[in-house]
Formats: C-alpha cells, sequence, structure tokens
C-alpha cells in the first residue's frame, strides 16, 4: 500500500492513475448516456467537418464522431480485457508447466514457450485471426492467444527465479507438495510483477485491437470500438480527418494510460521513491567537529601514503551519510598494513578514497591526502591521472567480475602502459606477457590471447596482480583479495603479494574481513569499526589487542588453536548503520564494558610510547567472561 | 540410533561428474565435518542426501534403510548457507516454521510447537509473527535451524551455514549448533570450507577433493597427522596456522 | 626415446567439444525445429478453419461441382498425413500453390512482393539504430548513478510514451500531418525516393525509443560494474572508458533485444503498409485473410515466420562473436 501511495506522488504516475480511472469510468457510464446520440443518423449532415455541434464532424452517415468515440470505450475496453484474461490464464498455465511437470515435461513446455515468443505478436494474431475467423470474438482469442507465449515466458521466468531459492528448496525437504509449494511460496512471491505486466498488457491489447480493427479484422459493423472508427475515419481522411484523429487519440490515451499505470507501479514496487534524493545540503554541523587526530610520529621521507582525517560522504534520502568518518594513517615504503572491519565499516570505502575511485556522488575530504608527496584532493589532472595510473596497483575482491569479458587478457593489462607509458600497442602487450609470467601464470603468450572467463579464479587475481605491476608500484591496495577464493589458492596469492613487497619494496594495504588473513601477511593492523579506526597496532601485538572490539573480533572465530570446551566469543547486535551512527562512542550498544561516558563521549584514537593508538575509554580492561543468551538475544533485538 | 551412510554414490550433472563413487558414514549422535574447496562436490552430496539432487548410482541409507524422498517424513533435515534465501520474504517466521512441522497436530499444538522451537533456538518466541526482513542474519539462520528441527528430524545436514554470515554473528550459530547437538543428540553433517570451524564443532572430518572423499576419520587424527596429501596441503594453507610466513 | 616421442600420437580432441562446433549445431538445430514448427502450424492453419476453406474463399455462390474439383485439384479429400506430406514436398521444391482469387502461382506473389517489405523494415532497423546507439549511450553516460536525475525522468517518460504509440496510429498522425495538411510528401504507395520517408519514420520511431531506453540502461548498469571500476584505476581517458569498456558491454546485452526488434519490425510493416498502400506482403497478408485466400496467407505466414527465425538466429551468433561467454550460458 505504501508502495502504490507512492505511484500517486510522482506526476507521472499521477496522471496514468486518473487517466485509467477516468478511462474505466467511462467505459462504464459513456453507452448509458450518449448512445442515442452516438446512433443518431443525420443524412443532410454527411462527413461534415467538426462544428460547434459536432465537435469532430461526422461519419458517412451524418452520426456524430465525438460521441461515437466515447460510446466506443467500453467494447474497446471489455474486448482488451478480455483478451489479457485469456493472455493470463494462458500464460500462466504455460509457465508454471514446467515447474509441476518437473525436469522432462517441463522442459518441452518451455522448448514450446521458447518457440512461439520468437514470433512477434501480431504476427501470432494474424494467424489465430484466419483461425478464428473475422470478428469480434475471432479478434479477441487471437490477440490473447498471441498475447499467452510472452505472458508465459514472463511467468516462466519468474517462477524459475523463486524455484532456485533456498526456501523452495527447505519446503520440499520438509515434504511439501509442488502444487502446494506452488500456491503458497511461488505465486505469492510472483504476484506483484505478474499483476503489473497484466496492467501493462491490457494496454497492450487495447493497442492490438485496435490495429486488428483497423486492418479490417477485428470489430465488424454495425458494432464498432476505435479501431473500427479508425478504420472506416481512414478511408475519409481528406474530408474529415478528425473521423479519423478523435479514435486515434482515444487509442492512444487509453493505451497510454494501462502502460504508465503499469510502469509507475512496476517502478514503485521496484525501487521505491522515484521523486528523487534532495540535493547534498552543506554537511550537518556536527559530523564536522571531528577532532583531527594528532599523528606526527613518521617522517614523511619515506612516507608513500599520507592519510589525515579523511572523511568520505554520500548524499542520502534523509540527509548526508558519512560512512568515513575521519581516517588518519600513514604508510611507509615497503611497509605492509592489514585493515580489518565488518561489512559497513568503511573499510572498502577507505581503500576506493585513497586511491581516487570513489563515485562521483560521494564527497572525499581530508586535512591531507598524499599519494607520494602529491595531493590527491586537487582537480584530477592528466599527470595526476599518469602518476596514479603508473605508482598505485589496485586489487578487488571478485576476479570473476573485474575483469571486462569482451576483451582478452592481454590488451586488458596492455592498456595501461599504452596510455601512461607510450607503448606501441606490440610492446606494451609484451610487457604484458612478461608481466604474466612475473605473476607465475604459465604460458603467458597464449594466455594473453585468451578472454577472462578462460581463467580461473586464482589466476584472474593473480593476473591482476599482474596488470597493477605494468607500472612500477610504489603501493598496492588490496581489498579483500582472497575473500572469494577457495584456501589453497588464497596462499598462493598471499604469498605473491609478499614476494612482490620484498622484490621492490613495495608498500601494500590489505582490506579484509579475517583479523588471521592480516595478521599472517601485514606489519601494522588498522581496526575499523563504524567509519572510524579504533585500534592501530603491531600485527604481532594482536593477541594483546587492548579495544575490545579487536578482542571481540579475535575471539569470535575459531582458528587451529581454539578451546574446543569454550563457547565462542559472540559479538551481541548488529553492525552500525552509516546512516545512523550513535552519540559517543558508536561500539557502546555492543560492548560489555560500556559505561555511561561511552554513550556520550566518543574516545578519541590515543597513542601510546610505542605507537600503538586506540581509540576506548576502557582499553585493556578485563572482559566479563560469558554473556548469557538471553542477554544477547535482547542485544540483537535493540 | 540414526546413522547416516553413502554407499558408492555418483552424481552427474551431464558430462561432468560432480559426486564420484563416494562411500561415507555419519555415525549416530556425532558430528561429521565435510570440508573441500569450492567445486568439490560437497554441496552436492548434501543436496543428493535430502533428495535435491539425482543419485545416479549408490545408495544413501539411514540406519541400513534407503532415505524417505518422497511424502511428508523426512527424517534427514537441511539448513542452507544464505539465511536471506532460504526463508520465504511474504511468510513470518512461525508459519515458516509450522509449515515443517509434521501434519496431525492441531492449530494450538503447531503453536506451542514452534514457540518450543525459537525458544529452543534462543528466539523469543513472540516474534513468531515477524517477517525475516525484520531479523539480522544470525537470527534467520536459527530460524532456519528451528525449521529444520521442526520436522523431527534424526539427521540434520547444514552446508556452510555460517559463511554467509558477517564474522561477529558466525560464533554465536557456531555455538547453537554444539548446543543442540549435545542436547538433542543429534547426528549432523556438517559442511564447511573452513577447517578450524570443522575442528571446532566436529568429532569426525571427511576431506572431498574433486567429488572424491581423499581421507576420513576422527577429527584430531586427520588435522594433527593428516595421510593424504591434499588434506596436508589445505592445513598448510590455513591463515593463522603458518605464522612464520609472515617474516618471509 | 626423443623419436618416440616425437611421434607419439597427439592427443585426440574430439570435435564436438569445441565450443563454436557445439553452439552451431544447437543453434542450427533450434533453427530446423522452430521452421518446422512454423510450417507445420501454417500447415494447420487451413484445416483448423472452421468449415470448407474452399467453400468459404469461393464464396456461397460457387457451384458444388466448381467447389469439389477446387477441393480434388488441393487434395484437400486425402488423408491428413497424405496432405502434410506432399505439402512439405512441394515446400521443398518451392511451389507454395495457386492462389484461389488471383489464379497466380503464391510463389510469384512473394517473389514480387518481398523485396518492398524487406527494404522498408530494413531500412527502419538501420535508421533506429543510428539514433538509438548514439542516443542511448549519451543519455547512459548523463544519467549514471548519481547524475543528471531530472534528465533521467523526461528521457524516460518521452520515450516510453513515444514507444507505446503503435506505428499505425503514428502512421495516421504522418499521413494527416505531411500528406493532408501540407501535402509535402507521398503518402502511397512506393514510386519514389521520398516514398520511403514517411513509412520508415513510423516504423523506426517506436523500436528507436524502446531502443534507446534499453541502451541507456544497460549503459548505466555496465557503469557500476566491477570492471569499469577496474578500468578506472588504469586511470584511462574518460573516452575510452566510455566507447573502449562501457559500449561494447552495453551493446552486448542490448543486442538480444536488437534482434528482437528487427524481428518484430518486418511483422510491423503489415500495419504500416496498409496505412501507404505499400506493395509488400503486408497489405498482401491483410487483402488475402479478407479474400479467405488462405494459401496466399500460409505462405506469407511462413515467409515472416522465417525471415524473423533467420534474424533471431543471426542475432545469436553475432553475440557470441561480441562476447564469447554467451556460448557457454546455453548449456
Amino acid at each position: 500500500m505504501r508502495q502504490l501511495k507512492s505511484v500517486l506522488r510522482t506526476p507521472l504516475g499521477l496522471t496514468a492513475t486518473l487517466l485509467t480511472i477516468g478511462v474505466l469510468v467511462l467505459a462504464v457510464i459513456a453507452p448509458i448516456l450518449w448512445t442515442d446520440d452516438a446512433d443518431a443518423i443525420d443524412t443532410s449532415n454527411i462527413l461534415a467537418p467538426p462544428s460547434a455541434e459536432h465537435w469532430a464532424g461526422t461519419d458517412n452517415l451524418g452520426r456524430d464522431i465525438f460521441y461515437r468515440t466515447l460510446v466506443a470505450t467500453r467494447l474497446s475496453v471489455e474486448l482488451a480485457l478480455a483478451a489479457t484474461a485469456i493472455a493470463v490464464v494462458v500464460g500462466l498455465l504455460l509457465g508454471t508447466a514446467a515447474f509441476l511437470l518437473g525436469r522432462r515435461g517441463g522442459r518441452l513446455v518451455n522448448a514450446g514457450i521458447n518457440i512461439a515468443v520468437a514470433f512477434p505478436g501480431i504476427l501470432l494474431a494474424l494467424f489465430f485471426a484466419v483461425i478464428f475467423g473475422v470478428g469480434a470474438t475471432g479478434a479477441v482469442l487471437a490477440i490473447g492467444m498471441a498475447g499467452a507465449p510472452a505472458f508465459g515466458r514472463l511467468t516462466q521466468t519468474l517462477v524459475a527465479g523463486i524455484a532456485a531459492r533456498d526456501f523452495v528448496a527447505a519446503a520440499q525437504v520438509a515434504g511439501v507438495g509442488r502444487l502446494r509449494i506452488l500456491l503458497r511460496h511461488v505465486l505469492p512471491n510472483i504476484g506483484e510483477p505478474l499483476a503489473v505486466n497484466a496492467t501493462i498488457s491490457a494496454g497492450g491489447a487495447l493497442l492490438a485491437f485496435a490495429g486488428l480493427s483497423f486492418l479490417g479484422l477485428g470489430v465488424q459493423q454495425p458494432t464498432y470500438d476505435w479501431g473500427r472508427l479508425l478504420f472506416d475515419g481512414i478511408s475519409s481522411i481528406y474530408v474529415n480527418p478528425w473521423a479519423a484523429l478523435v479514435p486515434g487519440f482515444a487509442v492512444i490515451i487509453a493505451g497510454l494510460a494501462f502502460n504508465l499505470f503499469g510502469e509507475s507501479v512496476a517502478k514503485a514496487l521496484g525501487v521505491g521513491v522515484v521523486g528523487g534524493i534532495p540535493k547534498l545540503p552543506s554537511v550537518a554541523a556536527h559530523l564536522d567537529d571531528v577532532e583531527p587526530v594528532e599523528d606526527t610520529r613518521h617522517s614523511t621521507d619515506d612516507v608513500v601514503l599520507d592519510v589525515r582525517n579523511l572523511r568520505v560522504t554520500f548524499p542520502g534520502v534523509r540527509g548526508p551519510i558519512r560512512p568515513v568518518r575521519g581516517i588518519s594513517f600513514a604508510v611507509r615504503r615497503g611497509e605492509a598494513i592489514g585493515v580489518v572491519g565488518e561489512s559497513g565499516s568503511g573499510k572498502s570505502l577507505t581503500a576506493l578514497a585513497i586511491s581516487r575511485l570513489v563515485d562521483d556522488s560521494g564527497r572525499v575530504e581530508a586535512d591531507r591526502l598524499e599519494l607520494l608527496g602529491d595531493d590527491l584532493r586537487a582537480a584530477d589532472s592528466k599527470a595526476q591521472r599518469q602518476m596514479l595510473g603508473t605508482s598505485l596497483a589496485m586489487v578487488f575482491q571478485d576476479p570473476m567480475t573485474s575483469f571486462n569479458p569482451t576483451q582478452r587478457m592481454g590488451r586488458q593489462l596492455a592498456e595501461s602502459s599504452r596510455h601512461h607509458q607510450g607503448l606501441s600497442k606490440k610492446d606494451a602487450l609484451e610487457r604484458a606477457v612478461d608481466r604474466l609470467r612475473s605473476v607465475r601464470i604459465t604460458e603467458p603468450e597464449k594466455r594473453a590471447h585468451q578472454y577472462p572467463h578462460e581463467f580461473s579464479g586464482g589466476m584472474r587475481q593473480r593476473a591482476m596482480i599482474g596488470m597493477g605491476l605494468m607500472g612500477t608500484p610504489a603501493l598496492i591496495v588490496a581489498d579483500e583479495p582472497t575473500t572469494a577464493l577457495d584456501v589453497t589458492v588464497q596462499q598462493q596469492v598471499l604469498d605473491l603479494l609478499a614476494s612482490i613487497r620484498e622484490a621492490d619494496d613495495v608498500a601494500l594495504i590489505l582490506i579484509s574481513h579475517d583479523v588471521t588473513v592480516v595478521g599472517e601477511v601485514c606489519d601494522r593492523v588498522l581496526v575499523m569499526y563504524a567509519g572510524r579506526i579504533v585500534e592501530d597496532l603491531r600485527a604481532a601485538d594482536l593477541a594483546a589487542a587492548q579495544h575490545p572490539y579487536t578482542r571481540a573480533l579475535m575471539a569470535a572465530v575459531p582458528d587451529m588453536h581454539t578451546d574446543l570446551d569454550q563457547p565462542l566469543a559472540v559479538i551481541p547486535g548488529r553492525p552500525v548503520d552509516p546512516s545512523d551512527v550513535p552519540e559517543g562512542c558508536a561500539y557502546a550498544a555492543r560492548c560489555p564494558l560500556a559505561s555511561a561516558r561511552c554513550r556520550t563521549e566518543d574516545p578519541a584514537l590515543v597513542a601510546d610510547a610505542a605507537g600503538h593508538r586506540v581509540a576506548c575509554w576502557h582499553a585493556g580492561e578485563p572482559l566479563p567472561l560469558e554473556i548469557e543468551d538471553r542477554e544477547l538475544e535482547e542485544a540483537e533485538a535493540s | 540410533m540414526s546413522e547416516l551412510r553413502f554407499d558408492n554414490v555418483t552424481v552427474r550433472y551431464g558430462s561432468t561428474t560432480a559426486v564420484d563413487d563416494v562411500s561415507l558414514t555419519v555415525p549416530s549422535g556425532q558430528v561429521l565435518g565435510l570440508v573441500g574447496e569450492s567445486g568439490s562436490g560437497k554441496s552436492t552430496l548434501a543436496r543428493a542426501a535430502v533428495g535435491l539432487a539425482p543419485v545416479d548410482s549408490g545408495t544413501i541409507l539411514l540406519d541400513g534403510k534407503p532415505v524417505p524422498t518422497r511424502g511428508r517424513r523426512r527424517p534427514l533435515q537441511m539448513v542452507f548457507q544464505d539465511p536471506y534465501s532460504s526463508l520465504d520474504p511474504r511468510m513470518s517466521i512461525g508459519e515458516s516454521v509450522a509449515e515443517a512441522i509434521p501434519p496431525g497436530l492441531s492449530r494450538a499444538e503447531r503453536r506451542t510447537e514452534v514457540e518450543r522451537l525459537l525458544e529452543l533456538v534462543h528466539l523469543d518466541p513472540d516474534r513468531l509473527a515477524m517477517r525475516p526482513a525484520a531479523l539480522s542474519g544470525g537470527q534467520r539462520q536459527r530460524v532456519a535451524l528451528a525449521r529444520a528441527l521442526a520436522g523431527k528430524p534424526e539427521v540434520i545436514v547444514a552446508d556452510e551455514i555460517t559463511s554467509a554470515l558477517d564474522v561477529s554473528i558466525q560464533g554465536a550459530v557456531l555455538n547453537l549448533v554444539r548446543e543442540l547437538q549435545r542436547e538433542l543428540g543429534l547426528t549432523i553433517l556438517f559442511i564447511s570450507h573452513n577447517l578450524a570451524v570443522v575442528r571446532y564443532v566436529a568429532s569426525h572430518v571427511a576431506v572431498m577433493h574433486h567429488g572424491r572423499i581423499v581421507e576420513q576419520g576422527p577429527t584430531g587424527h586427520v588435522l594433527s597427522d593428516p595421510d593424504h596429501d591434499y588434506t596436508r596441503t589445505l592445513l598448510a594453507a590455513v591463515p593463522g596456522q603458518s605464522q612464520s610466513k609472515g617474516s618471509l | 626415446m626423443s623419436l618416440a616421442s616425437s611421434v607419439a600420437p597427439a592427443p585426440r580432441v574430439r570435435v564436438t567439444s569445441h565450443p563454436w562446433v557445439r553452439f552451431g549445431v544447437r543453434r542450427l538445430g533450434r533453427l530446423l525445429v522452430s521452421l518446422w514448427v512454423l510450417i507445420t502450424a501454417s500447415f494447420l492453419m487451413i484445416h483448423l478453419i472452421p468449415g470448407d476453406p474452399v467453400r468459404a474463399a469461393l464464396g456461397p455462390t460457387a457451384p458444388a461441382t466448381l467447389v469439389a474439383a477446387k477441393r480434388e485439384e488441393m487434395g484437400l479429400d486425402d488423408p491428413i498425413l497424405v496432405q502434410y506430406w506432399h505439402y512439405l514436398q512441394n515446400l521443398f521444391t518451392g511451389d507454395l500453390g495457386t492462389s484461389m482469387i488471383s489464379q497466380l502461382p503464391v510463389s510469384d506473389i512473394v517473389a514480387q512482393r518481398l523485396p518492398a517489405t524487406l527494404s522498408l523494415a530494413l531500412l527502419a532497423f538501420i535508421c533506429a539504430v543510428v539514433v538509438a546507439v548514439p542516443l542511448g549511450v549519451t543519455m547512459g553516460v548523463l544519467t549514471r548513478r548519481g547524475h543528471g536525475r531530472r534528465t533521467e525522468l523526461g528521457f524516460t517518460t518521452t520515450s516510453v510514451i513515444i514507444g507505446i504509440i503503435p506505428d499505425f496510429l503514428i502512421a495516421v498522425g504522418l499521413v494527416y500531418v505531411f500528406g493532408v495538411s501540407l501535402g509535402w510528401l507521398p503518402v502511397a504507395g512506393n514510386d519514389t525516393p521520398s516514398s520511403y520517408i514517411l513509412p520508415v519514420f513510423a516504423l523506426m520511431i517506436g523500436p528507436a525509443a524502446i531502443l534507446s531506453r534499453i541502451i541507456r540502461v544497460e549503459m548505466v548498469a555496465v557503469l557500476e560494474a566491477d570492471f569499469i571500476r577496474t578500468a578506472r584505476a588504469k586511470r584511462i581517458p574518460a573516452r575510452s572508458l566510455y566507447l573502449g569498456h562501457a559500449l561494447p558491454n552495453a551493446l552486448t546485452a542490448s543486442l538480444t533485444l536488437g534482434g528482437l526488434i528487427l524481428g518484430s519490425m518486418v511483422a510491423a510493416t503489415v500495419l504500416v503498409e496498409n496505412v501507404f498502400a505499400w506493395p509488400g506482403l503486408g497489405s498482401t497478408i491483410v487483402s488475402s485473410i479478407l479474400n479467405k485466400d488462405y494459401q496466399v496467407v500460409q505462405a506469407i505466414v511462413i515467409v515472416y515466420g522465417a525471415t524473423v527465425l533467420i534474424v533471431n538466429t543471426l542475432v545469436d551468433v553475432a553475440l557470441a562473436l561480441l562476447d564469447p561467454r554467451s556460448m557457454i550460458r546455453e548449456d
């Protein structure tokens, strides 16, 4: 209901709804009110042009075109709805048959549908019009049957989509019958798109009917629908063009009304509010009062990346959303920094921000953001693009989707050298082959000519690293590079990254949700929570972490040394929603150590003498041993 | 007693053999952890057990009798990987659980049973009218467990039930699995790609590779003293296992 | 030893295992099955018509002996399987029968009318693509995520409305404006090059609107893809990003629809030809249906259907060339 209301909120949706209601009302009342006017024959006034008396002129018997058009609304709408009903019923039977009949029978029905949809609707309509005969009944059957395959295909696709979901499998495993699953699980979940498409096809049927009648194959005299009026009108278009134009407009308006109403509802159901996101106002005051964190430990000469008070803001429906809320750190030459956190902690966005890849809609701000001394806050320039293109390598999470599927691998690697190093096509490809070899891909010449889908996941990820090595990178930013990979392949990729670091003193930022992976590969670990760094410590010190969140992360996931007699640590509740960050410490709601102060005052990230930074009022305090289940339950509910 | 036994089971999809002549026993009242990498056939084996994948040859036996995959009584129940896909978004969680309860109960009895099941997985029974969308991933996975228990199963097949969850919630679900197994004496086939998780919940381990079981035995033995090369490769790749690698 | 290894037989590659061969065999098979269904359906059409088709064609006043002779000539009194067999035989030899009305061989009628229809459809398709691709791509770039919400709303609304209006109504409107009111352009026949302007425009405008809308949506979706982020990380110029990486993928995704549109354009000629008195298959099939000249109808249904099927097959081949994954996806 809420979604339907949102239809009315857009100008287009409102217009379409009003028009649809108008057409339906007219269909009911027009024949009651104006049948006599429409049928009144006036032989003294044949084929008259529009006048005050006859707004759209008269036809060859002197009958009023305007009234006839109004009265024809009912028959036109009735026929369209009847045809749609046939299409929907036959389509539903065809579309659900595959689900009910099982593998073999279903395949046969689907093959039939596939063949039938290949033919355009008008052709099917003509075919059936021949069989069912010329006239209104024949045309209803013809248009209905012609629409059935398309509706069947739609139903079949929707059913297949739901049938692949695990809840259908679960019902099967529970012993629920096929028909019952169809009625209880499948149809309710596809009802909305089906209804929407039925509305749209009602509009289509209306137009198709006009088409058939226009060809003289539909409604026959003395009855008339809009198409018939059009057919009669076009023969006298030179005498009174309005006799054709008025029913033409009627068809278009009614067809548009149904169609646009359906489309608006579809849009409302699918994507929510269409009205657009309010423009980003100047960021609210409380977002800006982030204290810049003093962090002057590092000398600047060997610093590759220097980030101070980095913030990323996106426009949101209810005001700006800031998923990264003031982050400061530096990366030295050859250093490996790990960034860990749960989904929504802002870790990936931080990676995109420091590599200037945040979407245009997001705003990146920082007190300082320098890569190799180059200010990344400056306007985009060719020189900077060249610097980034050669000095910064990116490795993304999903190697399956991170390559262009329509280009050969070699070309994708070569591209950056062609642009930034001015290599010829041939030289760039040669370098690409060499780089593929350097990331331990066998037969690199052959592989360079293959498409991404011919590579395995691990190979693709290595090729992605190889792509970063086309230049001479000083920093590799790897965002969850092994999450999508198997453990044995993960190990190869991590080893490869380590050996590149060793060989060329390349710095690495490794982003991961897995503390153990980060701990194994990195020198230092940044733990992120709700867009902030809550702890920054040496990887070797992870076991002695101070922040309760870091400690919980370490204990929540079993490793090969976990005590089998103890339950695993549990972090109650959910991660913070970036659009709704609470006052005070963002972790307070889930923290067993939280005090009143934590809920009001946000702790700053403070460094100790050894450079270990932590943002917690209770850093290092002992944790209560176990959380009761009931408590956990309540915490999750909040 | 409820022992699940796979005897020379083979599952083919077209020309590819997903499960190749697998023989495996899940001992009664025990948790068997089935580990393997993606494409090893472990999920197919699980689906075959509950009748979601066609078995080309071999038999799957529960206490020596074929597992029924038709009709209402299903002594094998399954919990799926993705709790966002395994619950019907249009049904309340109470309805989802109730659907799996064998027929023959009155309305009131069903409701009591649903409440009992939700309590068993530490969910507040007052929530039975809620839709899945109002629940977190961990809570949904607990509903899925309750639904599996509703069928009064002798064996539960758990297919990667923690891998779609955020790290902070995984621990809670694993704790629950161990607790349910201990309290109800369930036989569980626990499938995971994560050796550390399997080590934590399972008393027995089987290692699957290219559709075959390459090694099986008591967890402690397989993980500390593996016989097969592939098991050794897997063990070596577990992060955190080889801390020395960090200093390479 | 080295000799032995050099004469060792090369590993036998099974021909059928090559993806292109498998794809070709499968696609050809589907085309043949579809053609068979089409031919059989058009054969059955005559037999599904209630009553006697010959009587219907010749009219109630025709003498019974003439009807009987005609039935005899067409073999309508044979067992249905025999008729089916003769029908297939004749089709293979290019014999489509004789028109009951004009007494001309149907194959002559089709051969004479087909070029006018095909040239109309092809021209309209080319115009639609030439308009839709640049428009869709530009709109896609302008309305990519976080950009041009107003532009998107305006463009989508306009293109939806234009796309819905059926071509024959656009045709009527064009006849009125350019023929009746202004008298600038010919509105009937295909005698001069300028005769093409209005029919082509009427045919292409709707599909162009739909196609450009789809291309925009695909373009926006592709610009969100991971591999576009990868391409951006290479810091290549915007032109290479949009035309080199995004466009081919957006077009691949739109191509299936492009094929459907071309197919439906062939069929849409039926209505538009009737508005403009275009001497093609479209006006012929309608008059034949009204005259109950079923053998002509049968033949034209087959020609239309076969054209559409061949177009669809060509589109799938083009898709496989552009995106090799599409071959495998069907497996």
